[in-house]
């Protein structure tokens, strides 16, 4: 019994210093060395090389001449990107009814002719709270709005969701897609 | 289902069952220690270890032996883990300066990741600092699943070896599961995730300007942290501008890897694989989707090849994957018809080439319904427990048969090596009730199935029942038990039932709305993961010691086949009618009603 105690603290002191540190720093090492922009953050850059946002974190946006991302859960405030969370609002919680229909009505009051079935995911929560992406039908909804804000003709901002539109993946996996923060920054002229 | 689901499906079953095969084979070379490339050039490492340990490699362990090994070294896996997070605000690596996690989620998480569990009664990026994450979580993510790999290496020693009282050696078996098998693949993994924009670096928290800033309402606080009032008494309120964001980040890929290898599912940030830089693509779903169930469906060939009779290992195979795919069509056609209260609002849930629809609460876009409902019941079947969506705002069917996948006891994949071994317990129950339908004494794999092994294999199929209902029962009653349950209802009653149905069968996953970082649930779930791991895996033990004992029986007339279609049907129909004669009547109150409430019908 002491002899198997004896083994089995020093087993995972060994394996603590192989599986602990030897393994991470040597995964961190490879990965700054192969993918120095993946590993830290896939950060989006300007002109001087200062960030300006991450190709992967949606931010809240809530002005008519933006496209809106997803309704966001985490707190104290939306895309809260220290602090992920779902709103694990079940499905018949009146709660999920009243977040839902309000953002229908913010969506219908910014954009008061707008008679088009509202795609699902522009209501509801993402799982992470920082979804940077919609659908190509939440965002297709919303450029009547964005073209009378902007006083932009519509075809350019359809040619704009599809330059910021990423297909499914080796074209069968995950779902066709538009990356919110850059369609945006690409509506302020930040990037290209 | 739409056309494209069927094609993502059909892709991951195939490469999963193709990989099944030399990854399955290998690992047999493995654990027979037969020479092959990888192992001959990491032999002198491997003896090293041996060395530091003061390990002799060549010393037999009896069963009990074995079960005292494995109980000694996870009881100081756990103290480890507790410590760090105790002490974690004056060891090095915490650049955000977290405080000291408090004694009893410290207790939970201790468990919680040693169990392979990975019940997350906190959120990662607020509570664990960066040392706490590498040297207490990854090490213990390594090392429960190459425990249940050990134990499930010597449970098939029980059925090859006849005459013996040895059942081979704890420590080597470990060493070689980490060695040989998972930490290569880890290596493999995590830095294909990283080139899909996982992150893996040590720097602090990045902070970027927003392109739109935010204006926040909140209570003002006093110099004390106190809500401020004012002379009538009602809180004041200041608005704030938030012109940045903080994005958490970490050495996240390293552990993701393992944490979907070893069917861990420990979450590096709060949100799991829903967090984007933790499952960016569709690309990184499909590989730790593909991790997931890679080790447990490819250990089911390295049983058969080491019981020298590789159809033994199709046959449970093809029983764990005939139930798996079932239930993905349920969940998947559950998710995607959606919400019916929500179309009545005029919300469009449709498919379309422009949107995946369905109910898509508590869901990421660029997994849409099929990767998000296919992943729910990926993690559930294997007890993995990662999430790349909210379960708690599934359906209620779609969130029913992850809850139910678990409660059958983890066996369909079930974790790495626990699954197989619990599955094989099964197999033992199924020729049972087969030989005393015709009469004859029961046999399995050449090993005569006695009074002994039928009354520890009975031990380890009622116990994670116990454990569930007993503590489900136990937290509608109490007062803190009820008062965390986040939505109304029957639903809030499913969230108890799949805690205890996650922490009982050591799966992890959560209905994420239950507060459960309180002390009750953090002690009460704590003592069920302790109890379904090891009162699970000391029967087990005690099984295959029992079996080396025996001699081998010869196939004779009255031998029940163990590899055809017809004991498929008979292994799968004792899982699942063990499954539902014990929890239908708790579904009945929670995901059946809920369904009911939300179709209108009552």
């Amino acid at each position: 019994m002491k002899k198997q105690l004896i083994s089995a603290g020093l087993m995972l002191l060994v394996w603590t210093v192989i599986t602990g540190v030897a393994y991470p720093f040597a995964v961190t090492g490879l990965a700054k060395l192969l993918f120095p922009v993946q590993a830290n953050g896939s950060l989006i850059t300007g002109n001087q090389g200062e960030p300006l946002g991450s190709a992967l974190i949606g931010q809240a946006f809530s002005d008519p001449k933006y496209f809106w991302g997803r309704p966001s859960a985490t707190s104290p405030y939306s895309y809260n990107a220290g602090a992920s969370s779902g709103s694990n609002l079940g499905p018949t919680n009146p709660a999920l009814m009243e977040s839902v229909k309000a953002r229908i009505e913010a969506l219908r009051v910014a954009d008061p002719d707008n008679r088009l079935p509202i795609p699902v995911d522009l209501i509801t929560s993402s799982a992470s709270g920082l979804d940077p992406h919609i659908s190509l039908a939440a965002a297709f909804y919303q450029t009547n709005r964005v073209a009378k804000a902007r006083k932009m003709p519509i075809h350019t901002l359809h040619a704009l969701i599809k330059a910021n539109t990423e297909p499914r993946q080796w074209f069968i996996l995950g779902e066709p897609r538009v990356n919110v923060l850059r369609l945006n920054m690409a509506l302020d002229g930040k990037t290209r | 289902m739409t056309e494209n689901a069927v094609a993502q499906f059909a892709i991951y079953m195939l490469t999963l069952l193709t990989l099944a095969k030399p990854l399955g084979w290998y690992m047999a070379c493995i654990y027979q220690n037969q020479p092959i490339g990888v192992n001959r050039w990491l032999t002198s490492v491997e003896n090293f270890i041996y060395r530091l340990s003061r390990i002799n490699p060549n010393e037999e362990m009896r069963w009990t032996d074995y079960a005292i090994a494995v109980l000694a070294f996870n009881l100081l896996g756990i103290l480890s883990v507790f410590t760090l997070q105790r002490l974690q605000s004056i060891l090095p690596f915490n650049p955000q300066q977290l405080p000291d996690v408090n004694p009893d989620l410290a207790f939970n998480t201790a468990i919680s990741f040693a169990t392979n569990t990975n019940w997350q009664a906190y959120s990662g990026e607020l509570t664990m600092s960066y040392l706490t994450q590498m040297l207490g979580l990854t090490v213990q993510n390594f090392l429960s699943a190459a425990t249940g790999m050990a134990v499930l290496a010597a449970f098939s020693r029980g059925f090859t070896r006849r005459n013996s009282n040895t059942l081979g050696n704890f420590w080597v078996d470990l060493t070689r599961s980490i060695l040989y098998i998972l930490l290569p693949l880890s290596l493999l993994w995590s830095l294909a995730l990283v080139g899909q924009g996982v992150v893996q670096t040590f720097n602090p928290y990045q902070t970027i300007p927003l392109t739109e800033k935010l204006e926040l309402t909140q209570p003002k606080l006093d110099a004390n942290g106190q809500t401020w009032k004012d002379e009538g008494g009602n809180t004041v309120m200041e608005t704030l501008e938030v012109r940045e964001q903080t994005l958490a980040l970490g050495p996240a890929a390293s552990q993701i890897a393992i944490k979907q290898l070893g069917t861990n599912g420990g979450g590096f940030f709060n949100v799991n694989s829903a967090h984007p830089f933790e499952n960016p693509t569709p690309l990184s779903n499909f590989l730790e989707m593909l991790a997931i169930l890679l080790i447990p469906a490819a250990l089911c060939h390295t049983f058969g090849t080491m019981v020298g009779d590789t159809r033994q290992g199709w046959a449970i195979l093809a029983a764990m994957s005939l139930v798996f795919v079932t239930l993905v069509a349920v969940t998947v056609n559950a998710e995607q018809i959606g919400n019916p209260q929500l179309s009545a609002l005029g919300v469009d849930q449709a498919a379309s080439s422009f949107q995946s629809g369905g109910n898509m609460e508590g869901k990421e876009v660029r997994f849409g319904i099929a990767n998000s409902s296919l992943w729910a019941v990926a993690t559930t079947a294997a007890s993995n427990g990662s999430v790349n969506a909210m379960l708690d705002s599934f359906t209620p069917i779609g969130g029913m048969v992850p809850m139910w996948l678990m409660q059958l006891g983890e066996v369909i994949f079930g974790g790495v090596g626990s699954g197989l071994y619990g599955m094989l317990v099964f197999a033992i129950i199924a020729v049972f009730v087969a030989g005393l339908m015709i009469g004859r004494t029961p046999e399995y794999l050449g090993k005569k199935i006695e009074a002994y092994e039928m009354k520890m294999a009975a031990i380890v199929i009622l116990i994670p029942p116990l454990l569930v209902l007993g503590g489900t029962a136990v937290a509608v009653l109490a007062d803190a038990g009820k008062l965390a349950v986040f939505n109304p209802e029957a639903h809030g009653f499913s969230e108890i039932l799949y805690a205890f149905s996650s922490a009982g069968n050591n799966n992890g996953s959560a209905f994420g709305g239950l507060s459960a970082n309180s002390a009750f649930y953090n002690i009460l779930l704590g003592l069920s993961m302790l109890c379904s791991r090891y009162w699970l895996i000391v029967p087990v033990l005690a099984i295959a010691g029992s079996l080396a004992e025996k001699k081998i029986v010869p196939f004779g007339h009255g031998t029940l086949p163990t590899h055809t279609p017809l004991f498929v049907l008979l292994l799968i129909t004792t899982v699942l009618l063990v499954g539902a004669l014990t929890f239908v009547p708790a579904l009945a109150l929670g995901p059946v009603v809920e369904h009911l409430i939300m179709l209108g019908l009552t």
